[in-house]
């Protein structure tokens, strides 16, 4: 049986998520097809034909595939979806808003934000807030999947060679329209895609102060994320959100700074490779899973840390 | 119009949550349940929606055991003006719930549901997107705004980037995200009058829907604890451990 990936992008690049997802598919089978819906979204579809261990790249573009409309999209994957045992998405925005309707359609469970495949029917997956992990069978005939990003590394964007096919569109729903999109400008690199990310918290006080984090997050080449608290204050926008309900991330290294670590801001970074903190209040929860803690006001411990990599970077 | 709210009982959420030692499920003698909060914000849109004189009548729905009475009360309390309640003690996964709430939305025909979009325990995030589907009605997910008109919503969008707004034909179905509002405080004396408020019960073969489950759960179990590390004294410090102890920077 063949295996389908959703692709993530934005008509004009492949999201690294969807290479996440590819390598979860690996695990399953090796007939692993991608779906690239979208419009004007061919250079996507070269990019994904290149993604090592994919076999076939289905593209359906249409005008009202272009925002990726959750209720246009999850037609066209249904009426695609005979032949297949499993179809994924990467559990970011866009797959959990679309692929539950798909597991509807076809009357079958979604397996969410699987973090291990143990056999082709068996999963692993985070529930409450990763505190506990649950593994779960499908006894469905189609395996529904949406696959968490930091638990699968991501397959080769290069060394593939995917047929290309046109498939044709499914109708316009006709029931949803797309208006428009704010989206955060930022040279930084994306938060789920970063080697090293700092965070802050409600400890920072304000969004103004957020700019210690960015000259240090810019002299280590690294994203800036938030807690929720720190999100909901309004200092920061709300696609920096780490945890629970946010985005799961699990750098290289997290530098969290002025983050107490309530257990639902835990749950999206505790996988983190190496944790570092830093807070004022030394029984903040947030030491108990760090590597490296510093009890120290931030606002004196941020721009002193900009000033050691100033010289770390002069040391050569 | 008609506002339909969906409301789960859940495990509070300043609750550790612990698996139980046959890995059989999870610890909840003696724990302290309440509504998601991802549902108290749907209430208080709905609650919202109606102060503005955009909403005629608000239905709270909850499906699971008895004492999920407790949370459609909780909603009648913040302002929802009646409750059903779809009872059974067995496990609801949210294909169930979708296909209970779908009978019930044929039966009660709201022009907007509202609930959250994710349980705080299964942290599933698909029983309104699958409403939706089963329904044929549009969605607008991890709401941060929502704009009512006569026929259509506008609901903008917490997404990965940013924000995205859309538009939607009504009948149609909103996820709230957590930046939608704060949820309002229930005093007392709406809590005395939400207990006269009606609350109907009903079974799952009542609305001839199949709950039983998909999914088997095999285990469960607490993934590797992470070991608190070291305290360093300054900044210079813990630099230093990063780059030579640590080899991240």
């Amino acid at each position: 049986m063949s295996i389908l990936v959703i692709a993530e992008h934005d008509n004009a690049v492949l999201k690294a998520a969807t290479l996440n997802a590819v390598t979860a598919a690996a695990q399953l089978g090796d007939d692993i097809h991608v779906l690239v819906a979208g419009h004007g979204c061919a250079a996507v579809a070269q990019a994904t034909a290149q993604v090592a261990g994919v076999k076939k790249v289905l593209v359906a573009d249409a005008s009202h595939y272009a925002n990726q409309l959750a209720e246009n999209v999850a037609a066209l994957v249904v009426g695609l979806a005979g032949g297949y045992s499993h179809i994924l998405a990467p559990a970011t925005a866009a797959g959990k808003n679309m692929l539950p309707r798909v597991a509807a359609f076809l009357d079958v469970a979604q397996i969410s934000d699987i973090i291990k495949v143990e056999s082709a029917d068996t999963f692993v997956r985070p529930i409450y807030a990763g505190n506990v992990l649950a593994t779960v069978r499908s006894s469905d005939p189609v395996k529904v999947i949406t696959v968490r990003g930091t638990a699968f590394p991501g397959a080769a964007a290069t060394g593939g060679s995917a047929s290309v096919e046109t498939v044709a569109p499914a109708a316009d729903a006709g029931v949803s329209s797309f208006v428009g999109q704010q989206l955060t400008k930022s040279d930084r690199p994306e938060l789920t895609a970063a080697r090293i990310i700092i965070s802050g918290g409600r400890g920072m006080g304000n969004g103004e102060n957020f700019k210690l984090l960015e000259d240090v997050a810019d002299k280590l080449g690294a994203a800036v994320g938030a807690s929720r608290a720190a999100v909901d204050a309004g200092f920061v926008p709300n696609d920096y959100q780490v945890g629970q309900t946010g985005k799961v991330v699990a750098p290289e290294l997290y530098i969290a700074v002025g983050i107490s670590g309530a257990i639902q801001h835990l749950a999206g970074m505790k996988d983190s490779k190496v944790i570092a903190a830093i807070n004022k209040d030394e029984e903040a929860p947030i030491f108990q899973v760090a590597d490296y803690g510093l009890v120290a006001d931030l606002f004196v411990a941020v721009p002193e840390l900009s000033k050691e990599l100033d010289k770390l970077k002069a040391a050569g | 119009m008609k506002i339909l709210v969906a409301v789960k009982r859940v495990i509070d959420y300043n609750v550790k949550v612990r698996a139980k030692a046959d890995g059989s499920g999870v610890e909840t003698a003696n724990v302290k349940m309440s509504m998601n909060p991802f549902d108290e914000i749907a209430v208080e849109e709905a609650v919202r929606l109606q102060e503005a004189g955009k909403a005629r009548e608000i239905v709270a729905v909850s499906l699971g055991v008895a004492a999920c009475q407790d949370t459609i009360r909780t909603a009648l309390a913040m302002g929802a003006d009646r409750g059903i309640l779809v009872e059974t003690d067995a496990e609801l996964q949210p294909l169930a719930v979708a296909k209970l709430l779908k009978a019930i939305v044929e039966k009660e025909k709201p022009d907007l549901v509202i609930l959250g979009k994710q349980a705080i325990d299964d942290d599933a995030n698909q029983t309104g997107q699958m409403l939706a589907a089963l329904l044929g009605w549009p969605q607008g997910t991890f709401a941060s705004k929502v704009e009512v008109g006569d026929s259509a919503a506008t609901v903008t969008r917490e997404v990965d980037g940013g924000l995205e707004t859309v538009a939607l034909k009504l009948p149609a179905l909103v996820s709230t995200d957590l930046r939608l509002n704060e949820p309002r405080f229930v005093k007392l004396p709406n809590i005395m009058k939400a207990k006269k408020k009606p609350l109907d019960v009903l079974k799952p073969a009542d609305l001839g829907v199949d709950v039983t489950p998909r999914l088997a759960t095999l285990k469960v179990q607490e993934p590797p604890k992470r070991q608190a590390g070291i305290k360093v004294d300054t900044v210079a410090s813990l630099v230093d451990k990063l780059h030579k102890e640590a080899h991240v920077i």
